[in-house]
């Protein structure tokens, strides 16, 4: 209360003493505090700049909500009001910033705001700074609103930047000019993307590398304080640098500046260079840059004293890597491992997790990897890991043998890791007979080897290892006496936990009384699991919160393709299952992992078409790639049609004679919901007359996160040449989306395929000799010439393949017949590759010219 | 910035000043664990540590040691100087300031400090102006002191 009375005194020694006694006690106390604001309001249209100074500190200090709700119209007032002194405008520009921080809802935008911009452009090198920072939170909430300062922003900083020392007098810190200033300057510039107006954006890249000269230049002080105003500069530029993304030689310098720093004496500026480098890592121009001091970078991990400075190093290594340097770099992270401090060891645990998988050219080496890793840091490797792991060795065949072979390897060292046990066991109860045929590792001792780790084990492993008996039992009949005998132990049927109790009890029985088809039936072998986004990536993500590394790899993963080839990536929600038809399947291995020359699933950084257009039916021009896709889907009927920031399409579809029904799954990506979601089809007209499609509705609103689902029947009447484009409009955020595909209705998709010897073939053959009925094309070949993809592309197609046909056993021959409503068409055609030459000679003979040209265009493109 | 702490070597706040509401068994909490965690610091190692979602800068002068707690996307290097800019400060005020005026001037120190650094940012970088607006201030208070004590006579009748 006595605080309160001083308050309202007029003695200045009083009033501060109130203030500081308010500032450092605060309580909500709703007497008081309508008393405080009552004194403060009194303050503040006092137009004595000291009251005014105290009022504003006071308030600053505190920024309580109530105080935010009395103020925060006044004070943008005092902040704009021409006869406020230079002093008082400060304070009142960074007490709005503290209450638009509290309470950003309270804090109007006004007419001031274009005033506030103004203050840029102030005498008073204090205002200027206080304003900076004032726009640079508004303007993160409200870009549009401040975007005249940028070019303010930029004159003031080069002001500064080119001014001698003597310019600016008191505002010169160690013969650096106003680093402060300057710093923040460059933060608003990076609140906004690259300067459209060229004058402006030239300004601003002199600017830049000015400051980049400068650091190059010898030092004007020995003081460290020098040096460090001076790098706080540089290294604010390098950070805009970045985040424009636009200019490839400044990205370079400022590579090559870290790079220097990398191995300078002071460790603050190694550690900054490393973090710097980080962000440096992801853009595309300065990749490669970045790449070439990986030596360093090692050098660093192995010899720096400051365990944080090693931390950098290691999230430095996993930004730059990629293909060519992944065994290198995962091998001395592996190497780290070993001596790392404890609290860091989980995360580079994911991290050498996730580079392996992302980067296995060879799978056996992932396997390597992991197991090298349960064995050094077993502790630390979260359930997610070994999970994904066995999800990995499922899904790949060629991978089993070589697993089971060393997991069994693994186990025979004397003391053995959980996680270990748990993956082995679980690899040898699925894939032991592959090695089953070696007598080391015979099934008998194979579940010796297990057995005798199975005492030592928690419990949830050991429910893993009986399960893996029982499979034993089903794999191995001749060990199954064995091991119902260790079943039936008391130690088992009588355990303590109920788990486990259940578990021998019931697979005893199984044991005992299923049959062997049943027991197989059963205990057949896993399935390969569906493709998910990777649990661990979204561990370490939890781990490290948003920004930093972890976003790289999510802007790594939708630019670049998925490089390791593995069936196209389902949708965000799993629910579009790549039930492998056989066509799809094949291609999928098909575009093996060493050379993928298939189009990536995801067409990178495909754009959107953002059209503000009124007619909501305006359609958008067909988005880029579709293309692409569009001729991936000539020959296979699932997939993804296309895929961008926001929306991903897939497609699944069957036919039948002229029948066809396609499922067209739109995936949101995104966390907000979709709005007005209006998907149309459709046909030019010729196209209505030959084909009839006809689309279920489908619910306007799509959550974020969600997928849903349009199924559209065709009907084939005629034959037809062109595609039906697929429209999709809707709401996102406050924009609107409009953006086009073409849909893969061809007509090879009512192709059916026959059968026929080889006669038949030739009389047709010769039955369709008219020139109009032939059509020829020579092309060069795009793809790999594999005859095993070719035949598999022939047979997606929609023909049946015929062998023995063609007297030349290179060449494909293929038959079949298009059904239309009101048709058929007998079709031939006969592809004949020149691997010298690496072309292809294809030939299509039917009784419909249309259809020839049709059909030989829409082949040509697939090979 | 999201707060500034300043403690000696055996742990002792001297100042604390934060610019982020948090409750005051919060506030406990977070100064002890900071403190330990910058005081089990060796010499030479770096200035800057990351901190649950923070980075804390932090410098030490003879027996003091300043520590600031600023978000991610803030430069490091200039908080480090910010620091250095306030030792300054203190040290052209207090001429040659050590840490026994600190703690028998605390009030002056958080007046400096809230001229200097207002809501977590830089408010005023020229010195100058910094300690020209702390001397007017103390003009005021010394003319203030002969009235006050005339006043308290005046009560006490």
């Amino acid at each position: 209360m006595e605080a309160v009375n001083l308050l309202s005194s007029n003695r200045y020694t009083e009033k501060q003493i109130g203030y500081l006694f308010i500032s450092v006690l605060v309580n909500s106390n709703s007497e008081l505090i309508r008393l405080i604001n009552n004194a403060i309001k009194n303050d503040l249209a006092s137009r004595n700049p000291t009251f005014m100074g105290l009022a504003l500190h006071c308030i600053a200090n505190v920024g309580s909500r109530e105080m935010a709700e009395a103020f925060a119209g006044e004070i943008p007032k005092i902040l704009v009001a021409g006869d406020t002194m230079d002093s008082v405008k400060q304070s009142a520009a960074l007490c709005l910033l503290r209450l638009y921080r509290t309470s950003p809802d309270l804090v109007p935008m006004g007419d001031w705001t274009s005033r506030v911009v103004h203050l840029l452009n102030d005498q008073h090198l204090g205002v200027v700074t206080a304003a900076t920072s004032l726009i640079t939170t508004l303007a993160q909430k409200n870009p549009e609103e401040f975007k005249t300062s940028v070019s303010l922003a930029v004159s003031r900083l080069s002001r500064i930047v080119t001014s001698a020392s003597t310019d600016l007098q008191d505002y010169t810190y160690y013969f650096v000019p106003a680093p402060w200033l300057s710093v923040k300057l460059l933060r608003l510039l990076q609140c906004y993307p690259p300067p459209e107006d060229p004058a402006v954006r030239g300004r601003l890249t002199e600017c830049l590398e000015t400051i980049l000269n400068k650091a190059q230049e010898p030092p004007k002080s020995k003081k460290v304080q020098h040096s460090n105003a001076k790098n706080a500069v540089l290294f604010e530029a390098i950070s805009l640098i970045i985040h424009h993304d636009s200019e490839p030689n400044l990205l370079v310098r400022a590579c090559n500046q870290l790079g220097q720093f990398l191995q300078h004496r002071e460790t603050n500026l190694r550690y900054l260079a490393l973090e710097s480098m980080c962000t440096l890592a992801s853009s595309e121009f300065s990749h490669e840059a970045v790449k070439t001091h990986i030596e360093t970078v090692i050098n660093a991990l192995k010899t720096e004293r400051d365990v944080s400075v090693r931390q950098r190093a290691v999230d430095l290594l996993y930004a730059m890597c990629d293909r060519s340097n992944a065994q290198q770099i995962v091998a001395e992270m592996l190497n780290y491992l070993e001596t790392a401090d404890y609290s860091i060891r989980e995360e580079i645990v994911l991290k050498v997790a996730i580079l392996a998988e992302k980067y296995a050219v060879d799978y056996t080496w992932y396997v390597d990897t992991i197991l090298n890793l349960i064995r050094i840091a077993g502790d630390y490797v979260s359930e997610e890991v070994w999970y994904r792991v066995i999800q990995i060795v499922i899904n790949r065949d060629d991978v089993q043998g070589y697993a089971a072979k060393t997991v069994f390897e693994a186990l025979q060292a004397p003391a053995c890791h959980e996680n270990l046990v748990k993956v082995g066991g679980y690899i040898l109860g699925e894939f032991g007979n592959l090695i089953a045929g070696d007598p080391r590792s015979s099934p008998l001792i194979q579940f010796n080897l297990l057995h005798s780790k199975f005492h030592l084990c928690s419990v949830p492993t050991r429910a893993l290892l009986l399960s893996t008996y029982i499979k034993f039992v089903n794999l191995f009949p001749e060990i199954k006496t064995t091991i119902q005998d260790v079943l039936r132990s008391d130690s088992q049927l009588k355990n303590a936990d109920v788990e486990l109790q259940q578990r021998a009890v019931e697979y005893l029985r199984l044991s005992t009384i299923a049959s062997t088809d049943i027991l197989a039936t059963v205990l057949e072998e896993m399935p390969p699991f569906p493709e998910r986004e990777s649990s661990i990536l979204a561990k370490l993500k939890k781990k490290k919160g948003p920004g930093t590394v972890t976003d790289l790899e999510e802007i790594k993963k939708e630019r670049s393709s998925d490089m390791n080839g593995s069936a196209e990536p389902a949708s965000v929600n799993a629910s579009v299952v790549s039930t492998p038809s056989p066509s799809a399947d094949l291609l999928g291995l098909g575009a093996a992992p060493v050379t993928n020359s298939a189009p990536p699933p995801s067409s990178s950084g495909s754009l959107l078409v953002d059209v503000f257009s009124d007619s909501a039916s305006a359609v958008a021009p067909l988005a880029p790639g579709s293309d692409d896709n569009f001729a991936r889907f000539v020959c296979k009927n699932n997939g993804v049609l296309f895929e961008n920031q926001l929306l991903q399409i897939g497609l699944k579809s069957e036919f039948r004679q002229n029948l066809g029904r396609m499922f067209i799954f739109y995936g949101n990506k995104t966390s907000t919901q979709f709005l007005n979601f209006t998907p149309t089809v459709i046909c030019s007209d010729d196209l209505q007359s030959s084909l009839n499609l006809q689309t279920k509705p489908v619910d306007p609103t799509v959550d974020g996160g969600a997928q849903v689902q349009q199924v559209v029947n065709i009907e084939c009447v005629s034959d037809f040449m062109e595609a039906p484009v697929l429209n999709i409009q809707f709401r996102y955020g406050g924009t609107f989306q409009n953006l086009s595909v073409k849909l893969p209705i061809t007509l090879n998709k009512f192709f059916q395929p026959t059968e026929m010897s080889s006669q038949d073939f030739f009389q047709r053959w010769k039955q369709l000799s008219n020139p109009k009925q032939e059509v020829q094309n020579i092309f060069k070949a795009k793809h790999p010439m594999d005859a095993e993809i070719t035949k598999a592309k022939i047979i997606g197609f929609g023909s049946a393949l015929l062998e023995e046909v063609d007297p030349n056993p290179a060449n494909f021959v293929g038959a079949g017949i298009i059904h239309t409503k009101t048709t058929q068409i007998g079709c031939l055609l006969r592809l004949e590759p020149n691997l010298q030459a690496q072309m292809y000679r294809l030939t299509l003979r039917t009784s419909k010219e249309a259809v020839s040209q049709r059909l030989c265009e829409l082949l040509s493109e697939q090979f | 910035m999201q707060f500034m702490l300043l403690f000696s070597r055996q742990g002792k706040l001297r100042l604390q000043k934060w610019y982020v509401p948090l409750s005051d068994k919060e506030k406990k909490k977070i100064t002890r664990e900071l403190v330990q965690t910058v005081l089990a610091r060796k010499p030479k190692m770096c200035s800057f540590l990351e901190w649950r979602d923070l980075k804390i800068v932090y410098k030490r002068y003879a027996s003091l040691y300043f520590c600031c707690a600023i978000e991610d996307q803030d430069n490091e290097l200039i908080t480090l100087e910010i620091i250095h800019r306030y030792v300054e400060l203190l040290d052209k005020y207090f001429g040659s300031v050590c840490e026994l005026d600190i703690i028998f001037n605390f009030e002056k120190a958080y007046f400096i400090l809230d001229e200097f650094l207002l809501g977590g940012e830089v408010q005023e970088t020229s010195k100058k102006n910094v300690l020209k607006a702390i001397e007017q201030a103390d003009l005021l208070q010394e003319v203030k002191t002969h009235r006050i004590k005339y006043e308290t006579i005046v009560f006490s009748l």
